[in-house]
C-alpha cells in the first residue's frame, strides 16, 4: 500500500507552490522498529516503536522552507502546505504532473525480522551473554542488544518525481567488562547490515568472542606512548578514519561555505597515488545502503579519490544546483523532521597490493590501531582525533604489547598525503555518524592502512 | 495540543494498556510545537516550523515490563501502542525490582519554566537576531571571514504523565537557543570558534554575547602550534567543565553502579575528589533547562548533592535503581522523549563556584595551559574504567597569562585522580547545555597529561 496517493501528493505540492517558490517536496515516511537487550544475564528493554509523518519544503532562490507533521492524514499535510506558501507573496508555481520513475531495485528481504518471534530474538542475546562470559573468568559484566527497523519513504517533488524505498535494517552490538587485580577493560563489538533477520545466520556471537577478546587482552595492556610515529591502522572500522578525515569535508554543505579544508582543490593531488577511495550507496547489504536517497535521486557509487587525486564532493539537490552538478545521491534525513543535508553513505578505501603483514614488518618502532571507538573531525580547520579501542605496540616490525587510552590526532591534508601503504585486505563496518543534529546509519571500510606519522596520545608522557 | 489533551491521552493510554492485559501501565505524553532557523552570510537559509505529539506507554505483566511508543492518538492507535507494550513486556524475563511507580509526595512549584514570550514572539523578529549574531562575530575582528551558520531553535511543549498506580500531572516548559562556528583566516590558515546562548525565551539570548564569543575565539586560535607532550597544570573552560561534569554524572547513575560499570562503585561515602570539587543534581533550578516538577515517571525532582568536602555522598536513583539498591529514588528518571523508556539521568548538574575570577586561576596557573575546547569525547571518554583521552586546543599560559594558542593536542587521564587534583574552581558560572544541562565555572587542575609534539623532556 502505497504511503500516500498520488493524487493527494499533487494537490499538497500545487498547494505549496500557490504563492510561488521554485521547488516543492513532499517526503513521507513510516518507521517501524523493535530492541531488546540482555543485561546481567537477564534480558531486558523490550521497545517497540511505530511513526508516520510527512516533510514539506518549498525552495524559493536560496531560501528553503520546512514544515513536518505526525501522521500522514490528507488534510495535515494540506494544512502544512498551505502555511508554507502563506510566507510567500507571488503568482503560483505549476508543479510537473508526477510520474513514477522506473523503481530502483529494492532491497530484497529472505526473513522480515518482524515477524520473527521475539523469543527467538532473545535467544540470539541469551547465546551472545553465555559466550560472552565464558571467555574468561575476568568477564566481569556482558551486555548485548538487538534491534531491527523498517523504514517506509515516499518522495514526490515539482519536477514530477515520485520514487519510493523500503529499507531493513538489523543489527547487534555486545559489550564486555573485564576485571582483574583493581583494572577494569571493555571492549564492544557489532554486527549490522541493510538485510532481514537472515543476517544472524550462522553465529552472529563470534562479535561476543571478539568484544570480550578485546577486553581481555587489554588487562594486560600499558599506558599507550605519546608523540608522533608510524601507525598501521586495522581494517574495518579503521575505515571510520578516513570517514572523518576526508569524507565530512568532501559534504557540499561544508564545501561551498569554505568550511572545508578540501573546498577548491578538486582534481588536486590530495594523496599518494596509491589511494583510491568511494562513497557507495549501492554496496549490497551495507550499512549505509539505500535504493535512493531520502531526495529520491538513485543511490550511486562516487569515485572521491582517485590514484591520489580528489575526484567529486558529495551532494543533495540543493547544493548540486547551486555547483551546476547532478546530485550523487547523498541527500539524506535522520527522519521526516529533518531536512536533507550532504550524508555519506557507506565510504572505503580500496584494497590496495601490500601485505598487511609487511607493512607492520617494516615499522621500526610504531602504533597498530586495530580499532576505533569512533571520531570527530571539525571541517573547517582539518582537525580530527580518534579514540582506539584496540591498539599495540609496534617494536622492531612486531606486534608487541597492548596499549590503553591511546586517541589519534592530526590534521586531515597532511595525514591523507602520509598514507603510504594500502593493504590487500578489506572489511566493512558499520557505524552511526551525528551531523546537524541528525544520526545516520554509514557503513565505513578499508584494510591496513599506514600512516607515516602522526599523533598518537597516550597517557605514557 | 492543550496540557488537559495530554493528560487525557496519557490516561486513556493507561486504560487501553490494562485492558490489553497489563497489570499494571504508565504512559507519557507530549506535545510541542518548534521552529528553527538557519543564516548564513546575512540571509535564511532555512527555516522550520515543526509540530509533534506522540506517547509512550510501559507495561507490566507481573514483575515483566516492555515499552511501546507511536503518534497514533486515536482509540485504534492507543490500543495498537498498548498491545505492541504489552506484547513487549511477556518478551522480558522476570525482574523482582520493576514494578509501577507509586505515588510519591506533592510535586514541587518550579516558576518560570515556560516563558509566554517564546510563542509570543515573531518569526521575523527571531531571525533579525540571528542575522544580528553573525554580525557581531563578523565586526568582532577583521580576520573573521565568515560564519558557517547561525542556528536559532525555540520550542514550547507540555508533557503528562498517568500511571494505574494513581499517579498523574502535566507541566509545560519552553527553550530557545542559538549557536555559530565563526571561522577565522590567516593567509591559508582557518580557525574556528563556536559562540553559544541558551535560555526560556528569544529574550534572554544576548546576540552581543554570544556573537563576540565565536568571533574572538576563532580570530584567537589563529596561529597556533602544537605543544610539547608533557605533564603540567590545566585550566578547563567552562565548556570544558561542563563535559567533565557530564561525565561524572553518567557515572553516579545508580544503574551504572548496580551492574558494576562505574568508577565510583563502593565508593559511597568515601574521599573521591578534592575538597574544592562540590558538585549536585538540581533537578528544581528555575535556570535549568531539565528542571521539572517531577522526573520521567513522576516522582517529584529535587536537589541532591552528589560531591562535598572531597566525599561522594549519593548516587542518582529511580524507581527500579531504588527497590533495587534498597534507596529512595532521588526522581532522577530521565526521558529523552516518549520515543525512550526512562532510565536513570543527571538533571541539571550545578557545580558550587569558588571564589578565584578567570585571572585569578591563571595567575595561580603559572605555567601551563587553559583548554578552551575538547573533542572526540564519544570515543574518546570510558565512563566504565574512567579513563579518558580527548583531543583538545586552548591556548598557552605562562606566567599566569594567557599566551599563544594551541591545537592539535590530547589530553589524558582518569576521571578519579582529575578529581583528586582540582586546585580551585572559578567564580564566574554559566549554564552550558553541553554534557547535558550544566551550571558550571572554569577550574584549575594541578596537573594532566598532554600530549602533543615529540617531547624534548624526561619521561614521568
Amino acid at each position: 500500500m502505497p504511503l500516500v496517493d498520488r493524487e493527494i501528493a499533487s494537490k499538497v505540492l500545487e498547494r505549496a507552490l500557490a504563492r510561488g517558490g521554485d521547488f516543492a517536496e513532499l517526503f513521507c515516511e513510516e518507521r517501524q522498529g523493535f530492541a531488546l537487550s540482555i543485561d546481567e544475564s537477564r534480558v531486558e528493554r523490550p521497545q517497540s516503536g511505530s511513526e508516520r509523518g510527512a516533510g514539506i519544503r518549498v525552495i524559493d532562490g536560496e531560501v528553503t522552507r520546512f514544515a513536518h507533521v505526525d501522521g500522514l492524514a490528507g488534510e495535515d499535510l494540506m494544512g502544512a502546505a498551505d502555511g508554507l506558501a502563506s510566507a510567500l507573496g507571488g503568482d503560483a508555481t505549476e508543479p510537473l504532473a508526477l510520474r513514477a520513475a522506473e523503481p530502483p531495485k529494492l532491497q530484497e528481504i529472505e526473513v522480515d525480522p518482524a515477524g520473527v518471534p521475539a523469543d527467538r530474538k532473545a535467544e540470539v542475546l541469551r547465546e551472545l551473554d553465555e559466550r560472552a562470559r565464558s571467555a574468561g573468568p575476568e568477564v566481569a559484566q556482558a551486555s548485548a542488544s538487538y534491534s531491527e527497523g523498517r523504514r517506509r519513504v515516499a518522495i514526490f517533488n515539482s519536477e514530477g518525481l515520485e520514487a519510493s524505498d523500503d529499507r531493513t535494517r538489523v543489527r547487534l552490538g555486545v559489550q564486555v567488562v573485564a576485571r582483574k587485580d583493581g583494572t577494569v577493560e571493555t571492549g564492544f563489538e557489532t554486527l549490522g547490515e541493510l538485510r532481514g533477520f537472515e543476517l544472524l545466520d550462522g553465529d552472529p556471537a563470534r562479535i561476543a568472542d571478539q568484544a570480550a577478546g578485546k577486553a581481555l587482552t587489554l588487562l594486560g595492556a600499558d599506558p599507550a606512548p605519546a608523540g608522533e610515529m608510524t601507525v598501521v591502522v586495522g581494517g574495518g572500522f579503521g575505515g571510520v578514519l578516513f570517514h572523518e578525515m576526508t569524507g565530512h569535508g568532501l559534504e557540499a554543505d561544508a564545501v561551498q561555505k569554505g568550511a572545508s579544508v578540501y573546498a577548491g582543490r578538486m582534481g588536486e593531488k590530495v594523496a599518494e597515488p596509491l589511494l583510491n577511495a568511494y562513497d557507495d550507496g549501492v554496496m549490497p547489504h551495507e550499512w549505509g545502503t539505500g535504493a535512493i536517497d531520502d531526495e529520491g535521486t538513485p543511490c550511486q557509487q562516487t569515485a572521491v579519490i582517485q590514484e591520489g587525486k580528489l575526484t567529486s564532493y558529495l551532494y543533495d539537490r540543493l547544493r548540486a544546483r547551486r555547483d551546476g552538478v547532478p546530485s550523487t545521491g547523498n541527500g539524506r534525513r535522520a527522519t521526516f523532521r529533518d531536512l536533507p543535508i550532504p550524508r555519506m553513505t557507506n565510504t572505503y578505501i580500496e584494497p590496495g597490493d601490500a601485505d598487511p603483514q609487511e607493512m607492520i614488518s617494516e615499522v621500526e618502532k610504531g602504533f597498530y590501531a586495530v580499532s576505533f571507538g569512533g571520531g570527530q573531525v571539525e571541517p573547517a580547520t582539518g582537525d580530527f582525533v580518534f579514540g582506539v579501542s584496540e591498539g599495540y605496540l609496534i617494536e622492531g616490525g612486531k606486534v608487541t604489547k597492548p596499549c590503553r587510552g591511546a586517541t589519534l590526532i592530526g590534521n586531515c591534508l597532511q595525514a591523507l598525503a602520509r598514507i603510504d601503504a594500502v593493504g590487500n585486505d578489506f572489511e566493512m563496518k558499520t557505524g552511526f555518524c551525528g551531523k546537524a543534529g541528525q544520526t545516520a546509519p554509514v557503513g565505513t571500510g578499508q584494510g591496513h592502512v599506514r600512516i607515516k606519522g602522526i599523533t598518537v596520545g597516550g597517557t605514557a608522557v | 495540543m492543550s496540557a488537559a489533551d495530554l493528560e487525557d491521552v496519557a490516561r486513556r493510554a493507561v486504560e487501553a494498556a490494562s485492558a490489553a492485559g497489563a497489570s499494571d501501565a504508565e504512559a507519557w505524553s507530549e506535545g510541542s510545537r518548534g521552529r528553527e532557523v538557519r543564516v548564513h552570510a546575512g540571509e535564511v537559509e532555512s527555516l522550520t516550523e515543526a509540530s509533534g505529539r506522540g506517547v509512550g506507554v510501559r507495561a507490566w505483566i507481573g514483575t515483566r515490563t516492555g515499552y511501546a511508543y507511536g503518534t497514533d492518538l486515536s482509540e485504534a492507535g492507543l490500543a495498537e501502542l498498548a498491545e505492541a507494550a504489552v506484547g513487549a513486556a511477556r518478551v522480558a524475563d522476570e525482574d523482582e525490582n520493576s514494578a509501577a511507580p507509586e505515588p510519591s509526595g506533592e510535586p514541587p512549584e518550579i516558576d518560570g519554566l515556560r516563558d509566554p514570550a517564546v510563542a509570543a514572539t515573531e518569526t521575523a523578529d527571531v531571525i533579525e537576531l540571528a542575522k544580528r549574531i553573525e554580525r557581531v562575530a563578523l565586526d568582532r575582528d577583521e580576520r573573521v571571514t565568515g560564519v558557517e551558520e547561525v542556528v536559532y531553535v525555540d520550542e514550547d511543549g507540555d508533557a503528562a504523565i498517568a500511571t494505574s498506580r494513581g499517579v498523574s500531572g502535566s507541566f509545560g516548559s519552553s527553550v530557545a537557543y542559538a549557536f555559530l562556528q565563526a571561522m577565522a583566516t590567516q593567509d591559508s590558515e582557518v580557525q574556528t570558534g563556536l559562540g553559544f546562548g541558551v535560555g526560556r525565551s528569544p529574550s534572554s539570548l544576548d546576540a552581543e554575547q554570544i556573537g563576540a564569543e565565536a568571533g574572538d575565539e576563532a580570530a584567537s586560535m589563529l596561529g597556533a602550534t602544537k605543544p610539547e607532550s608533557r605533564t603540567c597544570p590545566v585550566v578547563l573552560s567552562e565548556r570544558v567543565t561542563a563535559s567533565f561534569a557530564g561525565f561524572i554524572g553518567g557515572a553516579v547513575s545508580a544503574d551504572e553502579v548496580q551492574r558494576g560499570r562505574s568508577p565510583f562503585a563502593d565508593r559511597l561515602g568515601t574521599e573521591v575528589a578534592s575538597p574544592a570539587y562540590v558538585l549536585a543534581d538540581d533537578g528544581i533550578d528555575p535556570g535549568g533547562l531539565a528542571s521539572a516538577p517531577f522526573d520521567g515517571e513522576g516522582t517529584p525532582r529535587e536537589r541532591t548533592p552528589l560531591i562535598a568536602e572531597g566525599k561522594l555522598l549519593a548516587y542518582l536513583h529511580d524507581s527500579y535503581t531504588a527497590r533495587r539498591g534498597g534507596a529512595r529514588s532521588t526522581g532522577n528518571a530521565a526521558r529523552s522523549s516518549y520515543r525512550s523508556a526512562p532510565s536513570v539521568s543527571p538533571s541539571n548538574l550545578v557545580l558550587e563556584p569558588g571564589e578565584l575570577t578567570l585571572e585569578q586561576l591563571l595567575e595561580r596557573t603559572g605555567d601551563g595551559v587553559y583548554i578552551t575546547e575538547v573533542a572526540g569525547l564519544h570515543s574518546g571518554v570510558n565512563p566504565v574504567t574512567g579513563r579518558y583521552s580527548v583531543g583538545a586546543s586552548g591556548r598557552a599560559v605562562r606566567g599566569g597569562e594567557l599566551a599563544e594558542p594551541l591545537r592539535e593536542f590530547t589530553i589524558a587521564g582518569d576521571l578519579l585522580g582529575t578529581l583528586a587534583a582540582v586546585q580551585a574552581v572559578g567564580s564566574e558560572t554559566r549554564w552550558v547545555p553541553f554534557g547535558g544541562s550544566v551550571k558550571t565555572a572554569p577550574m584549575l587542575v594541578g596537573e594532566m597529561a598532554i600530549s602533543g609534539q615529540q617531547a624534548t623532556q624526561s619521561r614521568s
